[in-house]
């Protein structure tokens, strides 16, 4: 069994912001340079710590959207209302230092050794650390098979989406767009349900390693629908994000 | 003024905040904003009007309990306060429309020096008497012109500006009347019993 | 004391404001200087067992807030009071990191 913890440092420390790319146009991934970084794995996230001049701060944590051996980046979502995000997506640019903290997590994580299929069910920016997983299967060479249940509002909003649809050997991707689709499409329409789920899901026979993120109402469902299935409720592994209402 | 320990971010201003108009109406270390901030401990209580009651207790035994019904033919007040939260926003000229918490007390005979608000959920705060009386504090079920919402604590909350808002209980269903303090929520995890904003009084010990 | 609770989990269900363990990992981290989200804790209420990262976590609020997923009671409670973490953990019977 892989060990749990990487040694990093247990707290703050100041990383450098390196190349910033536009993922859509509210979400936005960013490169950091951070000195004494011990490595992650897929999966985990880490805390970042903006300070004002009064004194004045703000911590949100995000997950790791490389995979463990590339430069840590994180991809942020801009929420209207938010405090953290908007400075994140819009103004934060190279050569910037904040302070971070992790990586942290060995719950909703990965290894690239694990041969069980594996059902990843993604709500929004939830996709995140999907998207570390599945560069880390690439860049392993695993073989264990990967469905992408990615549930998105539109397809401009969908993040990664020339990644994601290149499909390596063994991994499907499939997109459910819940408030608007392209006239041509021919993909699923509307919130993940509990038949989307039955056709996408890995019988539970093959004793899969599920993963669902996003908002909890969606997590919520998603991971009640799961266990409807048959899914044994410990080995369906969740991570909730805060949205709207919030204060990211 | 506070140090900053860590490296400022560059053009990070943080929450929307607003200068104040008058600045003397914002106690020491909070700032003002615009936004009505939702904070919770634990998740939102969605009590059906039919089933809502307010009480007021003493030694074990219900003094007085009144449905909702009964509160909203009180006598009620239209209120501005301005609120400031121990997290540090406060935001002025809150409008709201209460019941006098006075109005409520006339009604049992006791010999309260304290109380303890009970809530939906399980939150508790404490208040001396005098502090919740003369005129200081009400139970509130409208903000803003419109019925008070879950989030904010509807179907109605303690309303006590003077002091931090966390003793302006969400989800209020009574006052427990007591002859000696006895710390509710926040109080026992670390926050001030008092809790007086322009004593700057955020933490125990403070 | 009245006390109103449905089913932890069902309450969670309708509130957007509602984490999981995840959420508090990187202050548990540096609290107990190990990695806690796949620590087992016990509720001192109800007694289920279950990972950290199940259990129901609120911070929007004066401190963070640990609950159990089964019956909401509240296992842990995290105040920052400027440089210091006060740290409540009675509503725990037991937290056991993970074997490293």
């Amino acid at each position: 069994m892989a060990g749990t913890a990487i040694r990093g440092r247990l707290t703050w420390q100041t990383a450098t912001v390196g190349v910033v790319t536009d993922e859509t146009p509210s979400v936005r991934t960013i490169e950091l340079q951070v000195p004494d970084w011990a490595g992650h794995r897929a999966g985990q996230h880490l805390d970042v710590r903006l300070t004002a001049e009064d004194g004045y701060t703000a911590e949100r944590s995000y997950s790791i959207a490389s995979a463990p051996g590339e430069p840590v980046m994180i991809t942020v979502e801009r929420l209207d209302d938010g405090e953290v995000s908007p400075y994140l997506t819009e103004e934060l640019r190279a050569g910037d230092e904040i302070e971070i903290r992790g990586p942290i997590g060995g719950y909703f994580v990965w290894d690239a050794a694990d041969p069980a299929p594996v059902l990843l069910v993604a709500g929004g920016s939830g996709v995140v650390p999907f998207r570390s997983m599945l560069r880390h299967r690439e860049r392993t060479g695993a073989s264990a098979p990967v469905r992408l249940l990615y549930s998105a509002r539109s397809l401009p909003d969908v993040i990664y989406r020339t990644e994601l649809d290149k499909e390596p050997d063994g991994v499907e991707v499939i997109y459910t767009l819940t408030r608007q689709q392209p006239p041509d499409w021919t993909g699923h329409s509307g919130r993940v349900n509990a038949a989307l789920l039955a056709e996408v899901a890995w019988p539970e026979d093959q004793q899969p390693a599920s993963y669902v993120c996003g908002p909890t109402p969606f997590v919520e469902a998603v991971a009640n629908g799961l266990v409807s299935l048959g899914y044994p409720a410990g080995q369906v592994r969740t991570e909730r994000y805060g949205g709207a209402g919030g204060t990211s | 003024m506070m140090l900053a320990m860590s490296p400022v971010s560059r053009g990070f201003h943080g929450r929307h905040r607003e200068p104040a108009a008058d600045a003397s109406r914002i106690p020491p270390g909070q700032y003002a904003t615009t936004d009505f901030p939702v904070l919770s401990a634990g998740p939102t209580p969605r009590t059906p009007l039919e089933k809502w009651s307010f009480s007021l207790r003493q030694a074990g035994e219900t003094l007085r309990t009144w449905s909702w019904e009964e509160v909203q033919d009180l006598p009620a007040e239209d209120v501005t306060a301005d609120i400031h939260c121990v997290t540090r926003w406060s935001k002025l000229d809150t409008r709201w429309r209460a019941v006098s918490i006075d109005t409520l007390l006339a009604q049992v005979d006791h010999q309260a020096r304290f109380v303890l608000a009970f809530c939906d959920g399980g939150y508790t705060t404490n208040l001396p008497l005098a502090d919740v009386t003369g005129g200081q504090g009400w139970l509130a079920y409208s903000y803003d012109g419109a019925p008070l919402q879950p989030e904010h604590g509807g179907p109605a909350r303690l309303l006590v500006p003077h002091l931090y808002f966390w003793k302006s209980a969400k989800w209020v269903r009574g006052l427990d009347l007591l002859a000696a303090d006895e710390p509710g929520f926040w109080e026992r995890y670390g926050y001030n019993n008092y809790g007086d904003p322009w004593r700057e009084q955020r933490y125990a010990g403070d | 004391m009245t006390a109103h609770e449905g089913t932890a989990s069902a309450d969670a269900a309708l509130d957007s404001s509602a984490l999981d363990g995840n959420a508090i990992g990187g202050l548990l981290l540096e609290i107990f200087g190990t990695e806690m989200t796949t620590a087992l804790a016990t509720c001192a209420t109800c007694g289920s067992t279950g990972q950290v990262a199940q259990t129901v976590v609120y911070l929007q609020s004066p401190g963070a807030i640990m609950r159990c997923r089964v019956c909401g009671a509240v296992l842990v409670v995290v105040v920052r009071r400027e440089e210091t973490n006060c740290v409540d953990l009675l509503g725990l019977a037991a937290l056991e990191p993970a074997p490293a």
